[in-house]
């Protein structure tokens, strides 16, 4: 059963004819009134992840729920299909379950606020915002353990509820929820910082609406859909051939002893339509890496890679939705059963855009950019201080951006629009850790013309005992180069006792017990390569090796001889550059994903300080507890 | 007989204003700028006003500046090659920059990343380590530093940054570290980020002493020969310059700490406004500084501009104080296009400039832009800078054609239409300042300036609510009265951190003394005398846990409880919610501002409500959808309570005003046209 909507006074709106700058002024207003969502949440939560790092997606939807600005497109229209209950004015819907919104939050620490806005007893908009929850109960600190099993050890999870009933608050519902977390202030905060900033959208979307009128208000995002359907037709026409393609990469492993995981996307055009297929992707794991992708989005990830690589100039919206049809086998690692679990999703989140990049690009080389993403990587650390008091903290880690067409790839920066570090001494004033090195890891970008961001290397010492969990990726299957650029190093996690002894740590675990005077030296994948390394300018690589970017060991990737103070012996550079190019076989590849899998398997203790993870085995899924 | 003279160098014109201190009797004048070394003009012009007023040099007593010289150094990328010492591990801190892509999804991709202020391979590292706590972890390696600093002998530096981790809390190896920069260094100026920024995060810490150390020199030779012409000139007068918060400070601290200086020239703007503002009885307005690329905006409530803890030039982003002034790539020059894909109208941020600039000017622009709109419609007429420059009328309606034809839309309605598009932006950013603040913009009047501020002010005005339009006499030289008019300014701050409950109001005291005596004695220093200096203590303070804090001033004697409560009716006006939570008093700050100016508008003549005398000719328009008969005055024979009844445009030698259909512009005693509805 489809929600019912529920009107005082229903009547359809008039359709209106909009000129192009009323059209363009509401747009306008309406990508402010999406900053002031922002900036509300950022003034006003409490949880680092979101206040300072900037982990929370607002959007603005017309009465169908059609985002019209906002970033990660709409699950509104999906989550109206599937939800059986009623809207009404004054209402205000909470949730987190993810299996309950068709994926359109990935895990439950994700808590998302829907309003319905409603004028003169009709549903006109919505607002919408969720943000991650640095906890929500559940087995572990931060509430993703990697080896649950079931949805159920992940914590709490909020099927749709109405925090406000027809303008009443349900404060008991909120005492419920807050009762499940470690840390109900961060939590509390966080939700209230959401809430505001929906309701600064709605107020901005009723002023709109008297300064131009409801049907005027109505039809313009009916324009604004229209606009951007027709732009988004043209870009397909123009850069998706019909003749399928196809691009793979992998997860490295599950946490718990299995990888790599493949995720395959096939795409073609269909007269006007462009396929995107999921089809050959592994099916779904007993672990936590499990991502729910929500269909429509996936068609706003790949919109925004397609306007941002062919055409930047586009604005997007959800115009585009039905010029795409996304395909995800049931049961696979897109497409879990439930109660699969899903905290861990963040690895296969960030994949899928290495994969939307090398889809994308490679009928067009000169468009395209190498991989970067890992993951999200995340620290969490925690315990009770000598004066007994609870200490948690989330963090979210940043590695090398790829290598692109516009030149190299940032060191140590976000792929994640609008994340952003936690200061350093903010962390050593209210955590028990100091941080010791902060540094873009020389060498672990991926050579080429333009180079590979450096991952980061982050040590931390920890100042309390206490417990700490991991999540990262990449360590295995390294980031690609392209159009001959060199893959990126991978990440790799030390932790080392105060007596100097050093142990290789796995880049997914829990549990992890450390004492006081541990350092962990946490460092993040480096970006890939763009384009033939030995075309770069070898005074470059000499300046990077005097910034302390490259070593004079990386160097001679880029055939350049120097020193340790990065003067470049020219002679020498130029008889390394031609010995390693008669060396070369053929025509540098398109891709370079670095030794085959079973090469990396073989080679894995020696060169990542990790045995290999063992080829998944599927079984049927077992069925499900209901 | 003394004077204080005030002086802002723009883009094409240096103006100048001279007051009589002890009559509050001004004389203004304006010069070109001499953009290659602008202290000529300066002195060019502060030479010609007082000849051509029988002021004699040896009585002007303070020679107060607002200058561009640092944003320029900045925008243009001018600045000195600094070096940087950081502490050991964190030689990477301005390249990771923390770590953020600005834009949406993907926007990395076409993300040009800015280099680091200090360049990478001029940072090196000081052996040391200090806690959280401010106590010594690891002992400063003299020895070791020294080696580290011979590197940035070949690397050609030519200032220096000291900024070490938790020096906020302790900055006893900053000092250190100074001293034996100072030594090895003895010709560069060292910026040490505890003097600069004392407050926690490391990065901006960092940036904001950089930039600091990278606009010093610049700023000295160019506040030197300030100096040194003046002294030839025959004048005694001290040198202040304008900061970016809108208070005065001496040269020789201009020397010290000039990233104060960044955002000086919108500073006199706000200023200059804020003058306007008292002397018209409108304590509360908003700002309009439209120009030829940009538009600044700003909020004054109650007399006192907002401000905000930050100063933002092109990329760079600094923790230094400035007036909350928000700029938006909107001016007259800004280009109007119709891009393929969409077929959606857009403007600006791409500007014509000054060249070619708008295709009306007649220099080779064919683009669009705001101003050719403008002329288009009839509300720029012929007679720009007093009538010595003649606008192109048919270049203008060729460019603007373009997008009729784009748009396939009329001529009018595509010059409509580029206005309409300008204004929504500017609405935006007047939005950002007051709506978003919480503030309602119906209780403000709306003041424009600038070059075309007027033209665009009563649009504001019907957009935002904001009565009556306030346009000043001489909008295009307001900055010059706000220079003249502010006043010395000092502050100091502390992070302080901690919980209102783990603290008590003897705790806060003693903070607010130690900082009181210290922004004092600057003042004194400067020759303000202690009767004159008004102290105002500010504590930002947020419920613990939160990014972000509220600013609320505390007068001295007031309690941590008083402003607890404060705070949450704050956080509820801006956020709609409290929390239960305990608050955390973030930073302490005192404020030390000497005597302001006696500096009384000049009235003009009384009329009898016809402005008739002033009319020069009969006018046609377009607004509202029709071609209109209108009116132009010549702004200079208006006489106080005339009414100007709109659609009419008012004439001056620096600006127009334009008065929309069913408004009407009434002068006041002052000469400031007031529109409201009719």
């Amino acid at each position: 059963m489809p929600t019912r909507i529920i009107e005082e006074r229903p009547r359809p709106f008039a359709p209106v004819d909009i000129d192009t700058v009323t059209l363009d002024i509401i747009e306008n207003a309406l990508r402010n009134a999406r900053i002031e969502m922002d900036a509300t949440l950022v003034r006003t939560a409490m949880s680092p992840g979101i206040r300072e790092q900037g982990d929370a997606f607002p959007l603005i939807a017309d009465a169908q729920g059609r985002m019209i600005v906002g970033q990660f497109g709409s699950f509104i229209g999906g989550f109206l299909d599937g939800w059986d209950g009623t809207i009404e004015d004054g209402d205000m819907i909470f949730l987190s379950d993810p299996y309950s919104c068709e994926g359109a939050i990935s895990h439950s620490n994700d808590w998302l606020v829907l309003l319905p806005v409603y004028r003169d007893g009709r549903l006109i908009a919505w607002t919408a915002m969720f943000g991650h929850q640095s906890d929500i109960g559940g087995k572990v600190a931060g509430s993703m353990p990697i080896d649950a099993r079931s949805i159920f050890e992940e914590g709490v999870r909020i099927p749709p509820v109405k925090i406000w009933k027809r303008g009443e608050y349900n404060e008991d519902l909120v005492k419920l929820v807050m009762h499940q977390t470690r840390k109900p202030d961060w939590c509390a905060a966080d939700l209230n910082a959401l809430i505001a900033s929906c309701r600064v959208a709605a107020r901005r979307v009723h002023e709109m609406c008297e300064r131009f009128g409801d049907d005027v208000f109505v039809s313009a995002t009916e324009a604004l859909l229209a606009r951007n359907h027709r732009a988004m037709k043209a870009l397909i026409g123009m850069a998706i051939a019909e003749e399928p393609i196809s691009f793979e990469d992998y997860i490295c492993d599950d946490g718990v002893g299995f990888g790599p995981y493949r995720i395959k996307c096939s795409m073609w055009r269909e007269g006007e339509k462009v396929v995107l297929d999921f089809a050959g992707t592994d099916p779904q794991s007993d672990a936590s890496i499990n991502f729910y992708l929500n269909e429509n989005m996936f068609k706003m990830f790949f919109g925004i890679y397609m306007i941002m690589v062919f055409d930047p100039a586009i604005l997007f919206n959800d115009g585009f939705y039905d010029l795409i049809d996304v395909r995800i086998p049931e049961g696979s690692l897109l497409k879990p059963r439930y109660p699969a679990a899903l905290s861990g999703r963040t690895h296969a989140l960030g994949r899928i855009f290495d994969i939307l990049g090398g889809l994308l690009g490679q009928k067009t080389p000169e468009f395209l950019n190498a991989a970067g993403f890992s993951s999200s990587p995340h620290l969490m650390y925690s315990g009770t201080d000598k004066a007994g008091k609870w200490f948690q903290l989330f963090q979210i880690g940043f590695g090398g951006i790829p290598g692109r067409p516009l030149g190299d790839g940032p060191d140590g920066h976000s792929l994640w629009p609008g994340f952003t570090n936690v200061p350093n001494e903010f962390l050593e004033r209210y955590f028990p850790l100091r941080i010791e090195r902060y540094e873009a890891l020389a060498d672990t970008g991926g050579a080429g013309l333009h180079r590979g961001g450096n991952g980061i290397l982050m040590s931390y010492r920890f100042l309390e005992p206490g417990t700490v969990s991991i999540h990262d990726d990449r360590w295995f299957v390294p980031p690609w180069g392209v159009n001959g650029g060199q893959p990126g190093a991978r990440a790799r996690k030390i932790l080392e006792k105060p007596d100097g002894t050093q142990t290789i740590v796995a880049n997914k675990l829990d549990r992890l017990e450390v004492a006081e005077g541990d350092v962990l030296h946490f460092i993040t994948w480096g970006g890939g390569g763009w384009g033939d390394p030995l075309d770069r300018d070898p005074d470059l690589v000499g300046k990077e090796i005097r910034q302390g970017l490259v070593s004079p060991e990386g160097a001679k990737a880029y055939g350049v001889v120097a020193d340790a103070q990065g003067k470049v012996d020219a002679a020498a550079t130029e008889m390394l550059r031609s010995k390693l190019r008669s060396d070369r076989t053929g025509p540098l590849p398109l891709f370079d994903y670095g030794p085959d899998l079973a090469t990396l398997r073989a080679r894995s203790q020696a060169d990542t300080g990790l045995p290999a993870p063992r080829q998944p085995v599927w079984h049927s899924t077992a069925l499900a507890a209901e | 007989m003394s004077y204080r003279l005030g002086c802002d160098v723009g883009g094409t014109f240096t103006d100048l204003l001279v007051v009589d201190e002890a009559t509050g009797r001004t004389f203004r004048d304006k010069v070109p700028s001499t953009p290659d070394d602008p202290s000529r003009a300066v002195v060019a012009g502060a030479r010609q006003i007082c000849e051509a007023n029988g002021i004699d040099p040896a009585g002007v007593a303070l020679f107060l500046h607002g200058t561009t010289v640092a944003t320029n150094a900045v925008l243009e990328g001018k600045v000195s090659r600094v070096g940087l010492v950081v502490t050991e591990g964190y030689r990477h801190i301005l390249q990771i920059a923390r770590s953020l892509v600005p834009g949406g999804l993907a926007a990395w991709i076409i993300w040009p990343k800015p280099e680091p202020m200090a360049p990478l391979e001029a940072t090196v590292e000081a052996p040391e380590r200090i806690g959280a706590d401010g106590a010594i972890v690891r002992a400063l390696d003299e020895v070791k530093l020294r080696a580290n600093l011979e590197i940035l002998k070949t690397q050609g530096v030519e200032a220096i940054t000291v900024c070490l981790m938790n020096s906020y809390v302790n900055d006893a190896h900053e000092r250190r570290v100074a001293e034996i920069v100072g030594e090895m260094f003895p010709d560069l100026p060292v910026s040490v980020s505890a003097d600069i920024l004392p407050e926690m995060q490391e990065y901006e810490r960092a940036l904001t002493t950089v930039a600091n150390s990278a606009v010093r020199p610049v700023v000295s030779r160019y506040v030197g020969n300030l100096e040194r012409e003046l002294k030839a000139w025959g004048t005694p007068s001290k040198l202040n310059l304008l900061r970016s918060d809108g208070g005065l400070m001496s040269a020789e601290k201009s020397r010290q700490a000039p990233v104060n200086l960044l955002m000086s020239g919108p500073a006199g703007g706000v200023a200059g406004a804020l003058w306007v503002a008292k002397n018209s009885g409108f304590p509360n307005c908003l700002t309009l500084d439209m120009g030829g690329t940009s538009t600044d905006v700003a909020l004054i409530e109650g007399g006192e501009p907002r401000l905000r803890r930050e100063t933002s030039v092109g990329h760079l982003t600094v923790r230094a104080s400035s007036l909350d002034v928000k700029t938006v790539g909107a001016g007259g020059g800004s280009i109007a296009a119709v891009p393929e894909l969409t077929g959606a109208l857009r403007v600006g941020p791409q500007s014509a400039g000054a060249v070619p600039g708008p295709a009306a000017y007649g220099k080779g622009g064919t683009e669009p832009t705001v101003t050719d709109a403008n002329v288009v419609l009839g509300y720029l007429p012929e007679n720009l800078l007093g009538g010595s420059f003649r606008l192109d009328r048919e270049a203008a309606r060729k460019a603007v054609q373009k997008v009729a034809d784009a748009l396939n839309i009329g001529l009018y309605e595509a010059a409509a239409g580029i206005i309409a598009i300008v204004n929504e932006t500017m609405f935006g950013a007047l939005r950002l300042i007051s709506v978003q603040q919480g503030y309602d913009p119906r209780d403000f009047a709306l003041m424009p300036f600038g070059g075309a501020g007027p033209l665009h002010g009563n649009a504001m005005s019907i957009l935002t609510g904001a009565w009556p339009v306030l346009v000043p006499p001489s909008p295009g030289v307001l900055c010059a009265y706000g220079d003249a008019t502010t006043r010395l300014r000092v502050d100091a701050q502390r992070s302080f951190n901690r919980l209102a409950q783990e603290t008590t109001d003897g705790d806060v005291g003693a903070v607010i003394d130690l900082l009181v005596a210290q922004v004092s004695g600057e003042l004194a220093s400067e020759g303000v005398s202690p009767g004159d200096i008004e102290l105002r203590v500010e504590i930002d303070i947020r419920y613990a846990g939160q990014a972000f804090e509220v600013p609320l001033s505390s007068p001295r004697g007031s309690t941590i409880a008083e402003l607890t409560a404060r705070f949450d009716a704050e956080h509820n006006r801006l956020f709609t919610f409290n929390l239960n939570v305990p608050h955390e008093l973030v930073n302490i700050r005192v404020v030390a501002l000497g005597k302001p100016a006696n500096v009384a508008p000049q009235g003009i003549a009384r009329g009898d409500g016809n402005p008739g005398a002033a009319k020069v000719r009969d006018h046609e328009l377009f607004m509202d959808g029709r071609v209109m008969p209108a009116a132009i005055y010549d702004r200079a024979k208006l006489r106080s309570g005339d009414k100007v009844k709109g659609p009419a445009v008012v004439c001056e030698m620096d600006s127009t005003t334009l008065i929309h259909a069913g408004h009407v512009g009434e002068v006041d005693a002052f000469g400031c046209i007031l529109i409201r509805p009719e």
